[in-house]
């Protein structure tokens, strides 16, 4: 074989190795997608929506659960966005020039792919002792916790984005500068801001490791924040690994639920971000 | 944008103490940030005092994991760890970058927006729902076809024999390790794919001009130039997979045996905190669980600032 033939063989195996990986890729997500829809479809009924957790053998549905979620997640987002908006704020306006910003930055991107079962021990050793007890509230700051960071990062770039002429015809008019980046500045970045708000809930939606010593699990309709809360993911995680099939199937059910919600979160995201465009 | 200097006595008082309040808060909020995760490390520091003061460097050494007679030895979680992520990557890393190749180097531009978005999409679906799959789909599947078969290969082969054969039982280190692999999979592709598109295109233009091949260019030109960039990436996905708790502890098996075959069951410091955690009562067992966390937490802490030390360098070798 001539070196040049070999050459272009190298290519041409290479080239079809790395189409290969992109196809292997797409099957795996088509793949869990698919066993989703499958197994969780039959599950999928009003019960499931009207019905708290059953006992083993009983009818049952995932009413406690959804709401726990719902308004874990809501509590969590409520309390972690302004805390992350704030902070990004420092960081792309007032702070852009201060030795703290890129030590800030570094921690946040840290604490952005940190394991979430650390915030988990964490809010377990800030409220779940001293409270004398497992509580949605300690679940919802855990989820606080990981909010923060998402928002933070997605704050910063989006406000980056907003040109400097936008500002400083503000400033020229006058306007004092906190006016400045609340009205102009923030009116201009507010689809990114969005756009980061929403992927934060959707990757606290599904989060699991964070709520099992936080907000625990309650097999009874509650919605005292002070006591264990029903939550989908610890639900789907007890009910898959235990050996009633009954409970295998709402496990199902539950997780195409929090699939399809997390799913459609972020592809509504992305739609945000991509509507019209910021005027760069 | 540059600090404006507004400065104006003007103003009326009003404003200028709204001004202070917000510039404040925005400041405070960001030293919280940093507050959070020293907070963070004290209460894991605090948690596992205890169980570093009886075992000492036991703790980290010993295999022994025993809560009936409270001896606590970190070393098969810490091994579970570092092989499943060590798997993860060993088969993540090429596909990833198989992807990233793919997306900007061979796809026409009107799929590439879809095909990134997808592989994203794969970073969106919470590590839950690869458990319970891992579990019902993945294991039984894997059990069936694929452990016979390196049972039947590797069986009489020296060293590899032991790592890979044994009783195929569908869940298992390397079970954790594959579905580990698709999940950092996500995370790798994007930052691959993001400092592939940072080469400048004469550079790509002038190795085509010569007469390379695609994957010439690729190989000695878009490579050896975002090499920081790369490995950044890599130990991105790394600190993910390190860290990843729910889908792997219902593939891991759950067993604090040291075992030499890669089909055995482990386990790994989330897997064990995520089971064990809430049946901990006495004291030490707690405190052990803690010292567990703490040592997660130094690992990631190291590999994550490596990885953003890795793309800042990046970015300014970019910048200038």
């Amino acid at each position: 074989m001539s070196p040049y033939a070999r050459r272009r063989a190298t290519n041409a195996v290479v080239l079809t190795l790395s189409f290969g990986a992109t196809a292997l890729g797409l099957l795996w997500l088509a793949l869990i997608l698919w066993t989703l829809l499958w197994n969780g479809i039959s599950a999928i009924s009003l019960n499931l929506f009207t019905l708290s957790t059953p006992a083993p053998a009983n009818v049952g549905g995932l009413k406690n659960a959804i709401y726990g979620s719902a308004i874990m997640t809501a509590v969590a987002t409520l309390v972690g966005s302004p805390i992350g908006i704030l902070a990004g704020t420092f960081l792309a306006e007032y702070g852009r020039h201060s030795p703290l910003a890129p030590v800030v930055r570094f921690i946040n991107d840290i604490l952005l792919s940190a394991p979430s079962i650390i915030v988990g021990l964490f809010i377990y050793d800030l409220m779940v002792l001293p409270m004398g007890g497992f509580s949605a509230w300690a679940g919802a700051i855990a989820l606080a916790i990981l909010v923060i960071p998402v928002v933070v990062r997605t704050t910063e770039d989006m406000l980056n984005l907003v040109p400097n002429s936008l500002r400083e015809a503000a400033a020229a008019l006058g306007t004092p500068k906190w006016k400045v980046i609340v009205m102009v500045t923030y009116r201009a970045a507010i689809q990114g801001m969005l756009t980061g708000i929403m992927l934060a809930v959707a990757r606290i939606a599904g989060e699991t490791a964070p709520l099992l010593f936080t907000a625990l699990n309650n097999q009874f309709w509650s919605t005292d924040m002070n006591a264990p809360m029903a939550n989908l993911p610890v639900v789907i995680f007890q009910f898959a690994l235990s050996p009633y099939k009954d409970w295998q199937s709402l496990a199902w059910g539950g997780a195409l639920l929090i699939t399809v919600t997390i799913l459609a979160l972020n592809i509504t995201a992305r739609l945000v971000a991509s509507w019209k465009g910021f005027a760069k | 944008m540059a600090d404006l200097a507004i400065d104006r006595p003007a103003n009326p008082p009003r404003a200028r103490v709204f001004d202070g309040l917000f510039q404040g808060a925005t400041w405070f909020f960001a030293v919280f940030i940093l507050l959070l995760l020293a907070a963070v490390l004290a209460s894991l520091v605090v948690g596992a005092l205890p169980a570093l003061r009886k075992f000492g460097w036991g703790f980290v050494v010993s295999s022994s994991w025993n809560p009936v007679t409270e001896q606590f030895g970190a070393l098969p979680a810490i091994a579970g760890t570092l092989i499943t992520s060590s798997i993860a990557m060993l088969i993540g890393i090429p596909v990833a970058f198989g992807i990233a190749l793919f997306i900007t180097e061979l796809c026409p531009p009107w799929l590439k927006r879809p095909i990134g978005t997808l592989v994203e999409l794969l970073a969106a679906i919470p590590s839950i729902i690869y458990g319970i799959w891992g579990l019902f789909v993945f294991a039984p599947m894997f059990q069936q076809t694929v452990e016979p078969v390196l049972n039947d290969v590797f069986g009489d082969v020296p060293i590899v024999g032991a790592l890979l054969s044994g009783p195929p039982l569908g869940i298992g280190m390397l079970s954790a390790g594959l579905i580990l692999a698709i999940m950092v999979l996500p995370f790798i592709t994007s930052v691959t794919r993001d400092v592939f598109e940072t080469v400048p295109s004469v550079l790509k233009e002038s190795a085509y001009g010569i007469g390379a091949t695609t994957w010439e260019v690729v190989w000695n030109i878009v490579l050896p130039t975002t090499r920081v960039g790369v490995i950044g990436g890599v130990m991105l996905g790394l600190g993910r997979a390190l860290g990843e708790t729910m889908a792997v502890t219902f593939v891991i098996g759950n067993s604090h045996d040291l075992q030499a075959s890669l089909l055995a069951p482990g386990t790994t410091i989330s897997a064990a905190l995520a089971n064990e955690f809430s049946e901990a009562v006495t004291e030490i067992y707690r405190s052990a669980l803690f010292g567990l966390g703490f040592i997660l937490f130094i690992i990631t802490f190291l590999v994550l600032a490596a990885a953003k030390y890795m793309l800042i360098r990046l970015q300014r070798q970019a910048g200038t």
